[in-house]
């Protein structure tokens, strides 16, 4: 490993994020505020004020504004950004689909928040997870750092010639967004070293005029970019793998895949989780393991693409897989844990237990995961809604 | 006689609009005014159809589609990034119906306007929603009959008087708001080109008739746009750096002569008709003392 040029400081989540949108060398930056997105892009505005960035920062009316106002830019080739939350990103849901399908490779932060009524500002996933079939790669980070990094690998993985999909960079509200730790800012050299500069081939020009998403009839090539657009999102599996190693090679931390493993070899009982919770869950299974119980912990980075067959492979060997979900379809159940039973149908007999855990924002404790090990070491099946009030 | 009309012509053959269209002749004189250097984005509306399923064009510009409530946002990322570029001398249009523009748009425009963007928000008004088969909208007349407001025996027409937007736009303190519609080419060219001048956002609402919607012969588009001024359903007005300039009709006719052009219209009675001719005085007046002030 080369020697790396970087500074270490002490930041929130939503202060790392701004970093790394600065590292970027985003030209056109538009937002809409929303607790707890706010400090992303009171950060930004302040760093356009101090000539720290070269960007052009406009704020809109609306989060469905900033959606098209950043769809309006990247198409003119300018690299843009958005950060948004809760209400704000349902509100852009219309235009979410409009930049996939129009292959734009933005890039926006979402610092998860809950859903109202009632209304409600502290984290859990369903904004997020609501979005899955905009056709947005979609990853969830665990820590300040990890955010970062991932805002600067998100560029180079959404503007890869393969892929052309927007990324969109998940935090837990204030658990990241508003918690300082410790964070390595890499130098700007060393960005660029990662990052080459956009350039979009089909960006509006006068000489070259195109119409960007005419319509198309039934038998035109509207299903056929449909396709397009799914055989893009699996291909990006292999360039998020690819662009991480590279990221780790340059930047000395190593994210892995799509998946994070942990504690996993021959592991009983396995505990799948994302964002934060998976920290927490790594702590106990850490605790567990010293008394003896065979736990390991599966965190999802990336919900988008879904790593199936990361989930196969890694799960293959367990007695009992349990899926922490900060999200639920009602009617039908947690959406990872929905997701992951598919992926497992047909190559797998372990049975999955799903736990709804820390909606709007309730902890999700040290007890409660030790209570979902000794639920699926019960043999406990189906979807169980963890520390609400009544349970015994 | 010559005109002043220039001869360049950026919209092609082959385009799919109805016969006797109001909203493609805007559409074409605006692009003569502007040229080549220009981009439009246009929301879901006629002229999301108009030039014809992909790959067709029909218009020798970049056309940007975008959804039915992002017009002004859309126009507003297009003209930052092309000015970052160093492209600060394309056009950059917003071209919406009055439907996107007066109701499910008038946030996007409005934050667009209040901004200052250096952009062109044209709205071509045919009076409802016509794309998706003549429904009432905000910019509907008083007194139309629309598949959404019909006729029956309640006899539910359009109850409530027109939004105008360019009012509210000039309400709002935007530098350059004019209406033209295309039975006037010329004028209406020339304030497009007077619009250019202003360094800033600017509204031009342009009346384009429907025969499909407002049910009237198709050869009649030009004679119904004549009317609308010549009847002050549609007064035309220039308002630039906070001077009112109004269009006096040279052969005025009556609010009756006017809705009997079309059958829209043509439920209506003796009351019905002075309801809205008395609407229709009532805004001349207006317009006419925000000239002397």
């Amino acid at each position: 490993m080369r020697e790396i040029g970087s500074k270490t400081s002490i930041m929130t989540g939503n202060e790392a994020v701004a970093e790394g949108v600065r590292l970027s060398k985003v030209g056109f930056i538009s937002a809409y505020p929303i607790t707890p997105q706010t400090t992303i892009v009171e950060k930004l505005a302040e760093m356009v004020a101090n000539r720290e960035i070269s960007a052009r920062y406009v704020e809109v009316e609306s989060e469905h504004s900033a959606m098209a106002a950043v769809f309006a830019s990247e198409i003119a080739g300018v690299r843009s950004y958005t950060a948004t939350s809760s209400q704000g990103l349902l509100y852009m849901h219309e235009m979410l689909h409009w930049v996939a399908g129009q292959r734009l490779p933005i890039v926006m932060s979402v610092v998860n928040r809950a859903i109202g009524p009632p209304w409600n500002i502290w984290s859990d996933q369903s904004d997020s997870m609501n979005q899955k079939d905009t056709g947005w790669i979609q990853v969830y980070s665990e820590s300040n750092q990890e955010a970062m990094d991932t805002l600067i690998m998100g560029y180079r993985i959404a503007e890869d010639s393969g892929v052309m999909l927007p990324f969109m960079s998940m935090e837990d509200a204030f658990i990241l967004s508003h918690t300082s730790e410790q964070v390595v800012i890499p130098d700007q050299e060393l960005v660029d070293e990662f990052l080459p500069e956009f350039h979009l081939d089909f960006k509006v020009d006068s000489d070259r005029p195109m119409g960007y998403g005419s319509y198309s009839t039934p038998d035109g090539p509207f299903m056929e970019l449909k396709k397009d657009m799914m055989e893009s999102m699996w291909q990006s599996a292999n360039t998020i793998k690819k662009v991480t190693g590279e990221f780790s090679e340059i930047f000395g931390r190593d994210y892995g895949g799509l998946i994070e493993e942990y504690m996993t070899d021959g592991a009983e009982y396995l505990l799948v989780a994302s964002g934060t919770v998976a920290s927490t869950a790594k702590y106990v299974a850490g605790k567990m393991r010293a008394d003896g119980r065979k736990v390991g912990i599966i965190r999802i980075r990336y919900f988008r693409p879904f790593p199936a067959e990361d989930i196969v492979r890694a799960t293959k060997d367990a007695a009992h897989i349990g899926v922490i979900d900060r999200s639920v379809s009602f009617g039908s159940g947690g959406t990872m844990f929905n997701e992951i039973k598919a992926a497992l149908y047909g190559r797998s007999d372990i049975p999955v237990t799903g736990f709804v855990a820390g909606i709007g924002g309730r902890d999700v404790k040290e007890d409660d995961i030790e209570g979902m090990i000794d639920m699926m070491a019960a043999g406990k099946e189906g979807t169980v809604f963890i520390n609400t009030r009544g349970d015994q | 006689m010559p005109t002043s009309i220039p001869e360049q012509e950026l919209m092609e053959p082959g385009h799919t609009a109805c016969q006797g269209c109001g909203a493609t002749l805007a559409m074409r004189y605006v692009l003569k005014a502007l040229g080549k250097k220009t981009v439009v984005s246009v929301p879901a509306s006629c002229w999301a159809v108009i030039p014809g399923a992909m790959p067709n064009r029909t218009l020798d510009i970049p056309m940007v589609y975008t959804p039915f409530a992002a017009t002004g946002a859309s126009i507003s990322g297009l003209r930052e990034a092309l000015d970052i570029r160093g492209d600060s001398d394309y056009n950059v249009v917003g071209f919406a119906g009055d439907g996107g523009t007066a109701d499910i748009g008038l946030q996007s425009l409005s934050g667009a306007m209040e901004r200052g963007h250096n952009v062109f928000y044209i709205m071509y008004d045919n009076e409802g929603y016509m794309n998706t088969g003549v429904q009432r909208s905000g910019s509907t007349p008083y007194g139309a009959e629309t598949t959404t407001t019909p006729v029956g025996l309640d006899r539910n027409f359009k109850k409530q008087q027109k939004k105008v937007v360019a009012d509210i736009m000039m309400a709002q303190g935007v530098p350059y708001v004019a209406t033209a519609t295309i039975a006037y080419p010329e004028d209406l060219i020339r304030k497009v080109q007077n619009a250019k001048k202003t360094n800033g956002p600017k509204f031009i609402q342009i009346l384009a008739p429907c025969p499909t919607g407002w049910y009237y012969p198709p050869e009649k588009t030009i004679e119904v746009s004549r009317m609308a001024v010549q009847s002050r359903m549609f007064p035309l007005y220039e308002y630039s750096m906070g001077t009112f300039r109004l269009t006096r009709p040279s052969k005025p006719v009556s609010v009756k002569e006017y809705v009997q052009s079309q059958k829209r219209f043509s439920h209506m009675d003796e009351d019905e008709i002075s309801i809205l001719q008395e609407e229709v005085d009532r805004r001349w007046e207006g317009l006419l003392e925000k000239e002397t002030h």
